[in-house]
């Protein structure tokens, strides 16, 4: 496995520890992290605290089920069914559940609503909390210090670095997800997919756009970022 | 605590940077420390607000210069310790020279999809009536505590509007050291920006917090 590290400029030491992912067909020399992975993983496995099969599906779970899609599957349907759009931003997460989406890390969802007037924005400034069920894991930008310092503070200088620009006449709220409640934007529906089927317009819907930081891509341009 | 993890309104930490094409994880050994922190936090031996106290205790220099995963294992490996469910030399070692100590419970690949479906909701009923109603100004609470809060330092001593009611919850301070639950009503608070940051602010901007009822005070 390869992976890029145009992002090695990094002040935070991420590209340097996984500089050596011992999945690299070259890796036979393991990172000092690396080996205390393996050396906490043996320990754990013997004293009988974890299962190397719930850790494997963990790991599987979370690279290959819980993501983005579910979240687009819920703002597709939003955009589609007035009905659910009014039960999802009244009580999200039974709402959410009608889709059969939701659990750890989601089970107190809220969902804002971008409009003309306002667009809101999602930030943990403490930790990472994130929504899982609807988003899945969080990138490590949402992670990492310059987000968490700046999106309360700056949001609309934060937004121009992920290439975005907002009307001046547009307010900007904010989200800290400073508890167990979870934030997802509901983004407004572009012009010019009248008529397209949900499937067709929750290819349209990108992270970004449901953490705030992005806009849902135009109809013709369903390539996700 | 003041600690490193308290971010919000920061600067020079430069520019977001999102990376194209992310992956879930950056190598292999990101996978098993965010599934080991799984696995053992089912356990029980500790809880998620326990686990966030851990972190952000790390030296804010090695917080802010570790990775997130990074920051997961140095944290994992004290609970560990702390717990009594491993030894220094036995996670040195990376083999068990001791008997295990008992757990409430180990996750296993069949349950873990119904289970992490339903959720572990940090709701609970309320012991008393909310003391704020939507609507009500307030102003966060000046404090200081060392050890965990959810109240970031951007906020305390700033007015705000309490926005919604969530319910009572699990109250992070107290439980993060087992010194138990304690529901704690949950509201929305909505401060405006320009109480915030002042003439920096974002003109009409808003940051909404959620805030226990501890961390106000009414205006």
């Amino acid at each position: 496995m390869t992976h890029d590290h145009s992002h090695g400029d990094d002040p935070h030491g991420h590209a340097h520890d996984h500089a050596h992912d011992h999945d690299h067909p070259h890796g036979s020399e393991l990172s000092a992290v690396e080996a205390r992975v393996r050396a906490l993983e043996s320990l754990l496995v013997e004293k009988g605290y974890v299962q190397p099969a719930a850790l494997d599906a963990l790991v599987e779970m979370y690279e290959t089920e819980i993501g983005p899609h579910l979240g687009a599957r819920v703002v597709a349907r939003a955009w589609t069914d007035p009905a659910f759009r009014a039960r999802l931003l009244a009580e999200a997460t039974p709402a959410i559940a009608e889709l059969g989406i939701g659990g750890r890390g989601g089970e107190h969802m809220v969902v804002v609503e971008n409009t003309p007037e306002t667009h809101n924005m999602v930030v943990c400034t403490l930790c990472s909390c994130y929504p899982w069920p609807v988003l899945g894991l969080p990138p490590v930008w949402y992670k990492a210090p310059p987000y968490r310092a700046r999106a309360v503070s700056d949001p609309r200088g934060v937004l121009r670095e992920f290439g975005v620009s907002i009307p001046e006449t547009t307010r900007i709220t904010v989200w800290d997800s400073t508890a167990e409640t979870r934030f997802m934007v509901l983004p407004m529906r572009p012009a010019g997919t009248e008529g397209l089927p949900e499937e067709a317009l929750a290819a349209l819907v990108t992270r970004d756009a449901m953490i705030g930081t992005g806009l849902p891509l135009s109809p013709g341009a369903e390539i996700r970022s | 605590m003041n600690g490193g993890q308290d971010l919000g309104g920061a600067h020079g930490f430069g520019p977001v940077v999102p990376e194209p094409d992310e992956p879930v994880f950056h190598g292999a050994w990101e996978r098993r420390v965010f599934a080991m922190a799984m696995a053992m936090g089912f356990t029980g031996a500790w809880n998620l607000d326990g686990s966030r106290a851990v972190r952000e205790s790390l030296p804010p220099a090695e917080y802010l210069s570790s990775s997130y995963y990074k920051i997961w294992l140095e944290a994992l490996e004290k609970q560990i310790l702390a717990q009594g469910l491993a030894t220094a030399g036995e996670i040195a070692a990376g083999h068990s020279t001791a008997p295990a100590k008992p757990v409430a419970r180990t996750l296993s690949a069949e349950i873990l999809r119904p289970r992490f479906r339903a959720g572990f909701p940090s709701e609970r009923p309320p012991g008393a009536p909310a003391r704020f109603a939507v609507g009500d100004a307030v102003v966060a609470k000046v404090m200081n505590p060392e050890t965990h809060t959810r109240l970031p330092r951007y906020v305390r001593g700033r007015p705000g509007r309490v926005e919604a009611l969530h319910g009572a919850f699990v109250f992070p301070d107290t439980n993060a050291y087992g010194r138990g639950e304690n529901p704690t009503w949950l509201y929305t608070v909505a401060f405006a920006a320009a109480d915030l940051w002042g003439p920096d602010a974002d003109p009409g901007g808003r940051v909404t917090i959620a805030a226990f009822e501890p961390y106000l005070d009414p205006a």
